[in-house]
């Protein structure tokens, strides 16, 4: 049996609020991998490694983005261990695993530390050491610096921490080629400059969640109007820089028109949130503003992956490889 | 005293429960196993098979 303080400091696991013996069901255990995550980690990952200049063995590239699925998964499950006190209080996470009490706190530590180790190990054995490198140093990102640090402390929290989800391509192309380059540091400016935009657009929504867990987000913070306005700034860089894949030849005339329509109507959404600050049209502008986000990353994505690993690639005239 | 020579006594759903989490490690295990294998073969090529015993 495992006692659920075991190594922890945060309120919830001090008091042992989560303490017992284990008693969950192996869902439970994938919840904590936060498999929707894990899936778009997966999918930008794998995006990283068709737009690398170089080829990988079908075998390698499969058991690479197994291990970077993992490690994305392990640093979701660490995420959770130390936000139990507040997954408790929030309705959108008050049933995960550990803060229902299906899982003691303990155990999930120690699974994710597991999954975390082996998920480099198999990333270097399979790969490369440098691959393996970048997710043990985004693993640490994201449990460390964004979930142990900047969460609780400021509202540039899921700016800076938005760094963690942005870096799999990099890694998918770290994994071809041993190193990265600019085609994926484009990849990850644009997931970066996503972030906030997505997220407050979903803070917006969720404020009073936040103000009770004691989350410092920027609509807590800065307040709603302020938060509208840093959505528009981050949608109005977005959209532009959605474009660089093209500037540098990754991206063909296929991603140029799917990151101008969809880039586009970033903007107009972004617009709306802006414009409307009352009631039931300024819930509204914010929940399509943060569906559509997910969709429009998806879309950017999904056109490179098609031109790449299709063959639909064609050049945008004056620009192309 | 004869209560704590016991320890901790599973009820039939925890002990299903801690069935259905071993056989998924043994599952886990099993394909990690597969996968260092032709991950394997993948790096070295069939070739690494070929040869005297």
């Amino acid at each position: 049996m495992t006692l659920a303080t075991d190594g922890m400091t945060n309120d919830s696991a001090a008091t042992g609020a989560f303490a017992g013996v284990s008693g969950g069901e192996v869902r439970d255990y994938v919840a904590l991998l936060k498999p929707r995550v894990m899936s778009l980690v997966v999918f930008t990952a794998l995006v990283g490694m068709v737009v690398a200049p170089g080829t990988v063995h079908p075998v390698i590239a499969f058991a690479s983005l197994l291990a970077i699925a993992v490690g994305a998964g392990a640093s979701g499950c660490l995420n959770m261990w130390w936000d139990a006190d507040i997954d408790a209080v929030m309705t959108r996470t008050r049933a995960r695993p550990i803060p229902a009490g299906r899982v003691p706190a303990g155990e999930a530590l120690t699974f994710g530390l597991v999954l975390s180790a082996l998920s480099v190990f198999v990333l270097g054995v399979v790969a490369n050491w440098f691959a393996a490198g970048f997710l043990a140093f985004t693993i640490f990102f994201y449990a460390v610096v964004y979930s142990m640090w900047l969460k609780r402390w400021t509202a540039q929290n899921i700016v800076i921490g938005g760094a963690a989800g942005a870096f799999p391509p990099m890694i998918g192309e770290a994994v071809v080629t041993g190193t990265v380059g600019w085609p994926t540091f484009a990849l990850f400016a644009i997931i970066f400059l996503w972030t906030p935009p997505h997220f407050w657009a979903l803070a917006l929504l969720k404020s009073g969640d936040y103000a009770r867990a004691g989350v410092p987000m920027l609509p807590n913070v800065a307040g709603p109007d302020a938060t509208r306005r840093q959505i528009l700034l981050y949608t109005l860089i977005l959209a532009p820089a959605a474009l660089a894949p093209v500037a540098l030849g990754t991206g063909g005339l296929a991603y140029l028109l799917v990151a101008v329509i969809t880039g586009a109507a970033m903007v107009i959404l972004a617009f709306n949130v802006h414009r409307h600050r009352e009631g039931e049209a300024a819930a509204r502008a914010a929940q399509q503003l943060f569906a559509f986000s997910i969709l429009y990353l998806f879309l950017l994505f999904a056109t490179l992956l098609a031109e790449h690993a299709f063959g639909l690639y064609a050049a945008v005239p004056g620009i192309g490889r | 005293m004869s209560e704590e020579k016991k320890g901790v006594v599973l009820t039939a759903e925890e002990k299903r429960r801690q069935r259905a989490r071993s056989v998924a490690i043994a599952w886990a295990l099993a394909a990690l196993c597969v996968l260092f294998f032709v991950v394997t073969i993948a790096k070295l090529g069939p070739g690494v098979m070929n040869r005297p015993l």
